[in-house]
């Protein structure tokens, strides 16, 4: 599998990848331990799935994964994987999520589908898209 | 044979273009497409079709992939936007495409590209690599030479950073050239302009503009060729069909006059008709028109022709939009033609449909067809008239243009009848539509004389031949059609009961001619006799009066010589001068 995920959760294994790599290029911790955020916790503990489709390391792609990463930390911490996939290297998973736009994250889990397209610069909007904006709101 | 002529023709185009215009071309393989766009759409190059909903769009570029796949080995990829491969498979199978074969095959690619703004939320910088991604990736999986993108617009509605979508679609164009496949990209017609976001703009080798119009409740599909950059292109709107074999174009003259001709002479099938003809009938793939008012036999006229074709061993196809094909057996049967023998050999077919069942577009297909099938020799059309209820006339004159060069470019024979109103002028108006066409142009005329109606028959032209310049009375009879001789009497040409009594009247005369003939031979034979015995009476006159003259002579000697004697006597008595008296008398004797 060329599926190059980033784990925060305790399971994970530490593997190295594209995602990580980006994730140094920004100086952002793309690994980080465990991290219990009790008091934003926001829904019921569920693990949250996110895929970010990206195309090579362009700058877009880096984008995107800087702010999602930052995202994640701040609102998701210890409860997010995310897995980055290269169309470059996997052109066939493109349809599977029918992705168009680069660069595109997908939330798998929690239901239902979502899709964010664009590098994640508008935090708000990501934040709508992910349905995360409100609860993130009220439990302030 | 089809797909013959029409390589046949692009051929030449592509000759006749060839030294100028030397853009390469991906035939389409759809059927008048490729003749009105001189060989296909620009190879490498995307395409726009446009038009409004339903007008075909998406059937013409599956049909461009399918067709690509099936005729030419070139494999293609089918973006769908608007309906998934499944959707997409039901809906063409009508047509007779099998999509999920030729995807095992590996000979197309269905890609299903779902855009769904309510999932799409949009935050910052983005561009459509992925969709670049999936298109490179589908035509390198196959191998694909044709890309379809359908409706590529859909994005718009999709997403809203349409200054974004701009930009991409400009370089998606630019990326598809350079990957050199030859693509399609439908747009939904917009108000006004060619479609709603103005891809025409970005799309500038090739513009299709596809139409569907509804006029006085027949719809009529209408293709035009907007602008085909770097090739010659047909600028009229050309109608179309979808039916279940695809598209067909109907381009009206594009063949131009290219068929060869034929020196070979077939009959009419009235032997007297094919002495007026030159003396050997009608050109084997020429026109001929026979027109007429009601009534005058048209329809025997052409079932002569018909059953002088199946004699032959040649086929004919009889498009009747009067009569069904029982009706004219039986009613030709009264005429003495018997058709159901060619019928059941298959010689002869019949194609009965109302002309108001379709449009004109679709009957002109649907004769083609037929034609294709079954290749006839002799094609007629009873009557080629009937279908300008079905069209307006300049749609109808057009299309019997385009199927006469489609007949005769197969040296098909083909023997249309027109009806003809009764008075004069509009008879004239209304076959100016076909009479340029015509090769041969017979006409059937009632001449009204006398109280009755009588048919005569002339040929009006026949291009290339020496023809009879008479009008003919004929009759129909048992035996089929007969021409009668021409008759001309002291006032011109005589028909029907005129005739008869001229001719009557003439044997009348003949025969009083002949009868004082001989009485006047009596009669002089009678003279002569008189004469002779008038001759006869006179000889004999003239013997009683030879007799008579005799007698007398010799009554008169004998009265001489008595007187004489008595004188002599009365001397001797007398005693008297013998000498004195002797001598007076003797000199006065």
């Amino acid at each position: 599998m060329n599926k190059e995920t980033v784990q925060t959760l305790p399971a994970s294994t530490k593997r190295k990848g594209f995602a990580t790599r980006l994730g140094k290029k920004l100086g952002t911790a793309s690994r980080q331990p465990i991290r219990n955020t009790s008091g934003k916790n926001n829904g019921d503990g569920q693990i949250w799935n996110l895929r970010l489709y990206v195309a090579g390391q362009s700058p877009k792609s880096v984008v995107a994964f800087a702010n999602l990463k930052r995202i994640c930390e701040e609102h998701l911490a210890g409860r997010y994987r995310i897995e980055v996939l290269d169309l470059l290297k996997n052109p066939q998973l493109a349809r599977g999520d029918q992705i168009l736009a680069i660069p595109t994250l997908v939330r798998k889990l929690p239901e239902p589908l979502k899709k964010i397209i664009g590098d994640l610069s508008d935090i708000e909007r990501t934040l709508v898209g992910l349905d995360l904006y409100p609860l993130d709101r009220s439990s302030k | 044979m089809a797909t013959t002529t029409v390589s046949r023709v692009i051929q030449t185009n592509h000759e006749k273009n060839g030294a100028r215009a030397s853009l390469p071309k991906t035939p389409t393989g759809i059927e008048g497409l490729d003749e009105i766009t001189h060989g296909g759409l620009p190879r490498g190059r995307p395409s726009l079709i446009c038009g409004n909903a339903g007008c075909g769009k998406t059937l013409l570029a599956m049909e461009f992939l399918v067709r690509g796949a099936t005729q030419f080995g070139e494999p293609g990829v089918f973006i769908a936007f608007e309906e998934t491969a499944q959707e997409l498979t039901q809906n063409v199978k009508s047509l007779g495409f099998d999509l999920p074969a030729l995807v095992r095959r590996k000979k197309l690619l269905i890609d299903y590209v779902r855009v769904e703004r309510s999932e799409i939320e949009e935050t910052g910088e983005y561009d459509l690599e992925g969709l670049f991604i999936r298109l490179n990736h589908a035509i390198d999986t196959i191998g694909a030479r044709r890309v379809v993108l359908d409706t590529i617009e859909s994005l718009f509605s999709g997403m809203s950073n349409t200054a974004i979508l701009r930009a991409e679609l400009r370089r998606l164009f630019r990326w598809l050239k350079d990957k050199g496949v030859t693509t399609i990209i439908t747009g939904e017609r917009g108000d006004g302009v060619l479609t709603r976001q103005g891809l025409e703009e970005y799309v500038s080798d090739c513009v299709i503009l596809l139409d569907h119009r509804v006029n006085e409740q027949v719809s009529t599909r209408r293709l035009r060729i907007v602008k085909y950059r770097g090739s010659t292109h047909g600028t009229n709107e050309y109608p179309f069909l979808i039916d279940e074999d695809g598209i067909s174009v109907l381009p009206i003259t594009s063949l131009g006059y290219q068929y060869k001709v034929s020196a070979q002479r077939v009959s009419s099938g009235i032997p007297r008709l094919d002495t007026m003809l030159g003396g050997k009938g009608f050109y084997r793939g020429s026109s001929i028109l026979l027109s007429g008012t009601a009534g005058t036999g048209k329809t025997t006229v052409a079932a002569h022709f018909a059953d002088a074709t199946c004699r032959r061993g040649e086929r004919c196809l009889y498009f009747a939009f009067e009569e069904s094909q029982d009706q004219i057996a039986r009613n030709m049967l009264s005429v003495g033609i018997d058709l159901r023998g060619c019928i059941q050999k298959g010689l002869l077919t019949f194609h009965a449909s109302r002309p108001s069942l379709h449009g004109l577009e679709m009957h002109l297909v649907t004769m083609h067809k037929l034609v294709e099938k079954h290749r006839p020799d002799v094609v007629i059309i009873d009557p080629v008239t009937n279908l300008v209820d079905a069209g307006e006339q300049r749609d109808v004159s057009a299309m019997l243009v385009r199927l006469m060069d489609f007949l005769k470019a197969r040296q098909i024979t083909a023997l249309l009848t027109s009806l003809t109103h009764n008075s004069a002028p509009a008879a004239e108006r209304s076959e100016v539509l076909i009479s340029s066409l015509a090769d041969t142009w017979l006409l059937l005329r009632t001449i009204e004389i006398g109280g009755e109606r009588n048919r005569g028959l002339y040929v009006l032209k026949s291009r290339g031949m020496a023809h009879s310049n008479q009008i003919r009375e004929y009759l129909l009879t048992k035996n089929g059609v007969q021409l009668l001789d021409v008759y001309v009497g002291p006032s011109g040409v005589l028909t029907g009961s005129a005739r008869l009594a001229q001719e009557a009247d003439d044997k009348n005369r003949e025969l009083t001619r002949q009868q004082e003939a001989a009485r006047l031979q009596t009669e002089l034979v009678r003279k002569r006799q008189e004469l002779a015995a008038q001759i006869l009476a006179l000889q004999n006159d003239l013997s009683m009066n030879n007799g008579e003259l005799q007698a007398l002579g010799t009554r008169e000697h004998t009265r001489l010589s008595a007187v004489q004697a008595n004188r002599r006597d009365m001397q001797r008595s007398r005693q008297s001068d013998a000498l004195g008296v002797n001598g007076p008398r003797t000199n006065h004797e």
